[in-house]
């Protein structure tokens, strides 16, 4: 059988957080934010987080747009916070988007990305993440000018005052253990009634 | 347009026209096609000038651009759109204003074998992914063209690119 190289660079420690929990306990009230979220589990995450919110575009498709999305609204938006939250498998997927946001610089945007190891949706292979990848390492090389991970519990209260009141651009991994995602009703899943909503609920 | 356009001040006037119907991101993998309006976007300060590591950026950036009121537009090469087509998912399906110039390559007079491939793809891919095709041969034709493809964008929300010529750009010499 074929093996994956597992990379001796990893040297983070196992995830011990459930994203049921994780991803809440750090976005804490997301009123304060205009939000992107990733397909799949991200947008899961923030539609069951904010019973599908205005102020939220969650994707179900077009792999690895979040990042930019995020990044083109925050120009737009300059007085609002934007937050990203997106997967390990859709940031990898356009991980140059890291080096295009890093020279924009925007104070406003923080991603989150909710880094599970597996490809969750599709059968749950391991990613490169899981694999030892390390995209906090690829942030920083990048150019963000804050990295923070979030290993446990005790790195939450960071993250938090970081989303909020950060030192300018910001990346944030966060470390969970593979599993579900909260699945709160349905989310929508038409992009143009997302728009429309969000549109009409920030510009009127 | 006031003044006369030439094989030379074309690309100016594009840009002034971009910036008259309220764009104000400016969207590119560099390449030579698009050199003047890049420097022009760079030397504005009342826009944001974003280079790309790849076209499919573009198309994720001018719609979080729409979503925070804004105007954007992707300018890249012909080849790059082989590079967007599965983010052109997202314009499609969230009915994002869009609007691409592509500086064609691997067409009129092309010296490079490699860019055929890509080049004579554009039209069937863009349109296959929903996008309307608007051609432009001579600077009176961009100029043209451009404008068309501003209010069929930002007043109807339609997805629209504006090829330019090798004719109107020149061929790359090798």
């Amino acid at each position: 059988m074929a093996k994956l190289n597992r990379l001796q660079t990893a040297s983070l420690p196992d995830p011990v957080l459930d994203r049921r929990q994780a991803v809440p306990a750090l976005i804490d009230n997301h009123g304060d934010f205009l939000m992107i979220a990733g397909l799949a589990g991200t947008a899961w995450d923030l539609s069951a987080l904010t019973h599908e919110s205005p102020s939220l575009f969650g994707l179900a498709g077009a792999m690895g747009a979040a990042p930019m999305m995020g990044l083109g609204l925050a120009l737009a938006q300059p007085k609002r916070r934007v937050l990203v939250a997106t997967g390990d498998g859709e940031l990898l997927m356009n991980v140059g988007a890291l080096a295009t946001i890093a020279l924009q610089n925007p104070p406003n945007l923080t991603i989150i990305c909710v880094d599970n190891g597996h490809y969750g949706e599709t059968g749950n292979q391991e990613s490169h993440t899981g694999l030892g990848v390390r995209l906090d390492v690829m942030a920083a090389g990048a150019g963000f000018p804050v990295v923070y991970v979030i290993n446990t519990e005790a790195d939450m209260a960071e993250g938090r005052r970081l989303l909020r009141e950060g030192g300018g651009l910001t990346f944030i991994l966060l470390r969970v253990k593979e599993g579900p995602t909260a699945r709160l009703g349905k989310k929508n899943l038409f992009p143009h009634i997302e728009r429309d909503r969000f549109r009409t609920a920030l510009l009127g | 347009m006031a003044e006369t356009v030439s094989r030379d001040n074309w690309p100016d006037a594009l840009y002034r026209l971009l910036r008259e119907s309220g764009v104000t991101q400016f969207a590119y993998v560099p390449d030579a096609g698009h050199k003047a309006l890049i420097d022009r976007s760079l030397a504005d300060p009342d826009v944001h000038s974003v280079p790309l590591t790849t076209e499919e950026e573009g198309v994720a950036l001018v719609a979080g651009a729409d979503l925070g009121g804004q105007r954007g537009v992707l300018l890249m090469q012909s080849s790059g759109v082989g590079n967007c087509i599965n983010m052109l998912s997202l314009t499609q399906g969230g009915r994002f204003p869009f609007l691409t110039l592509v500086s064609m390559r691997g067409e009129y007079g092309e010296g490079n074998p490699w860019q055929f491939a890509m080049g004579q793809a554009v039209e069937p891919v863009l349109k296959a992914m929903g996008v309307i095709v608007l051609r432009a041969g001579t600077p009176d034709d961009a100029i043209e063209a451009v404008t068309a493809g501003i209010t069929m964008a930002f007043q109807a929300g339609q997805q629209v690119a504006v090829l330019l010529s090798q004719r109107l750009i020149g061929a790359k010499k090798f």
